[in-house]
């Protein structure tokens, strides 16, 4: 029942809205496969189900209609605990506004990540400390969240997402709030993530900078699958697909 | 430990309960990033407290000198405007001014707490994302309140007391201490202390769930 190659499988997933008598449809019978360790980025613009889409398969929001597996578990199938063990040790998110607890320093903010997993104050901290110098934080674990700059917050956020060692990477915006070259040292730093330890990332953006580091790229548009690309296709297409997709 | 590989699902596990201290740093981390806040939270009953201590010890401290049946005391109390044949009771003035003052308490702490949430819903949403179950977000916002509710109830008993007794020693002198109510005082005080933390036990039930409710979706906001 395992699937080995394909980490995400969404089957002929719907979401409908109601807003008031109207019937919003975000999402219509999308399917998609995402392979193992692959980097994945779903484009598309505001209002085209891209963060529907995105957040059904974060286990934050259940579909219409349709399903997702995840690692060959039917998210459906799992009660709001097993869903949060799933949150806590399979997924890392990694969001657009950082979302770093404000009160809480550096090494706090990953090591509450680790605490959530089931490790002890101590252990959650030490292992808290080596992730942050993975990302290259080391000299900033006692810095509050206000006293570092965007990059530096992004950098925490991505340590607070790899230190339950998840096989999936969920990134809403991930460069949305940050200039042009910092938002590069990020995508850098997710795709050497997902070269070292065989982590799955997929992405919501529409950031074109996204697009070089992707294996596959899906566009989103109205709800529905528009086009999915895969490494070899991007480049070669990238300036008519970058037309369509600003437009 | 290394992340387990399930293979069933029944092979999944539940997520962990979270410890309460681990609860009581996060919650403590928050009233120390806004402590100006926290602060006026407290301030609310502090003052409700302090007026409960005040009215009760006072009363405790007149009773007690009535009862000398000392004669220099007496016109020492008629002075202050106490009546030496009913100060055994309390009027219904008094009470219904300390209800008045410890419901305003309870209104005032959680109006404090609904806006801690709210301003709050995007961490709660994170924490849930990094899988914390609801039960650890009602254990922080808990004790959260409770910790105002505590701190406050400590002040407000401390400043009862003394302007009590500095009250009554501009009165009545020396006597106060001769004659000091011991017993009756830390009844009192045992009285205040319970009802300040019962009101703030009782004001952080709501909104610590109305806070779990909130949805892990909501981490995905982006304030404009």
């Amino acid at each position: 029942m395992k699937d080995q190659k394909n980490i995400i499988q969404i089957r002929d997933v719907s979401k409908v809205y109601r807003r008031g008598v109207e019937e919003v449809h975000a999402l219509r019978s999308v399917t998609i496969d995402i392979e193992r360790g692959n980097y994945v980025s779903i484009m598309g613009p505001s209002g085209s189900g891209k963060s529907t889409l995105f957040n059904i398969i974060g286990g934050l929001d259940s579909p219409s209609s349709g399903e997702v597996f995840i690692d060959g578990f039917r998210l459906s199938d799992l009660s709001s605990r097993q869903l949060a063990w799933v949150r806590c040790r399979r997924i890392g998110f990694i969001f657009q506004s950082f979302n770093l607890i404000p009160s809480m320093t550096a090494l706090e903010n990953v090591a509450i990540a680790r605490i959530f997993a089931g490790f002890s104050p101590a252990q959650a901290r030490r292992d808290a400390g080596q992730t942050l110098e993975r990302v290259g934080l080391g000299h900033r674990l006692h810095h509050l969240p206000s006293q570092v700059s965007g990059g530096q917050q992004q950098r925490i956020a991505i340590a607070r997402a790899l230190v339950n060692q998840p096989s999936i990477i969920l990134a809403d915006e991930p460069t949305g709030n940050l200039d042009l070259h910092t938002g590069e040292e990020i995508i850098n730093l997710i795709g050497e993530m997902k070269a070292k330890f065989g982590i799955t990332i997929i992405t919501a953006t529409h950031d074109m900078k996204m697009l070089s580091a992707s294996d596959v790229v899906v566009w989103i548009k109205d709800g529905a699958v528009e086009k999915t690309a895969r490494k070899g296709e991007i480049n070669i297409e990238v300036g008519t697909i970058d037309g369509k997709t600003l437009a | 430990m290394e992340p387990t590989q399930p293979s069933a699902i029944h092979e999944i596990p539940n997520q962990y309960s979270i410890p309460w201290s681990v609860a009581f740093q996060v919650s403590w981390a928050g009233v120390r990033r806004r402590i100006f806040r926290s602060a006026i939270t407290m301030l609310g009953v502090v003052l409700a407290i302090a007026l409960l201590t005040y009215m009760f010890v006072t009363q405790n401290i007149t009773e007690s000198l009535v009862n000398t049946n000392d004669d220099a005391l007496f016109i020492l109390l008629q002075k202050a405007g106490v009546d030496p044949f009913s100060a055994n009771r309390v009027d219904s003035m008094t009470i219904l001014l300390i209800t008045l003052s410890l419901i305003t308490c309870l209104v005032g702490i959680i109006n404090a707490m609904l806006m801690s949430v709210t301003e709050r819903i995007k961490e709660i949403g994170t924490l849930k994302c990094l899988g914390a179950l609801d039960s650890f977000i009602v254990k922080s916002y808990f004790i959260e309140s409770s910790l105002q509710g505590f701190l406050g109830t400590l002040f407000g008993i401390a400043i009862g007391l003394l302007v009590a007794i500095l009250i009554a020693t501009t009165n009545y002198g020396r006597a106060v201490f001769t004659f000091f109510p011991g017993l009756a005082a830390v009844k009192s005080i045992l009285i205040a202390a319970v009802t300040g933390l019962l009101i703030s036990i009782v004001a952080s039930i709501a909104p610590a769930y109305w806070a779990a409710k909130k949805e892990p979706v909501e981490a995905m906001r982006v304030e404009e």
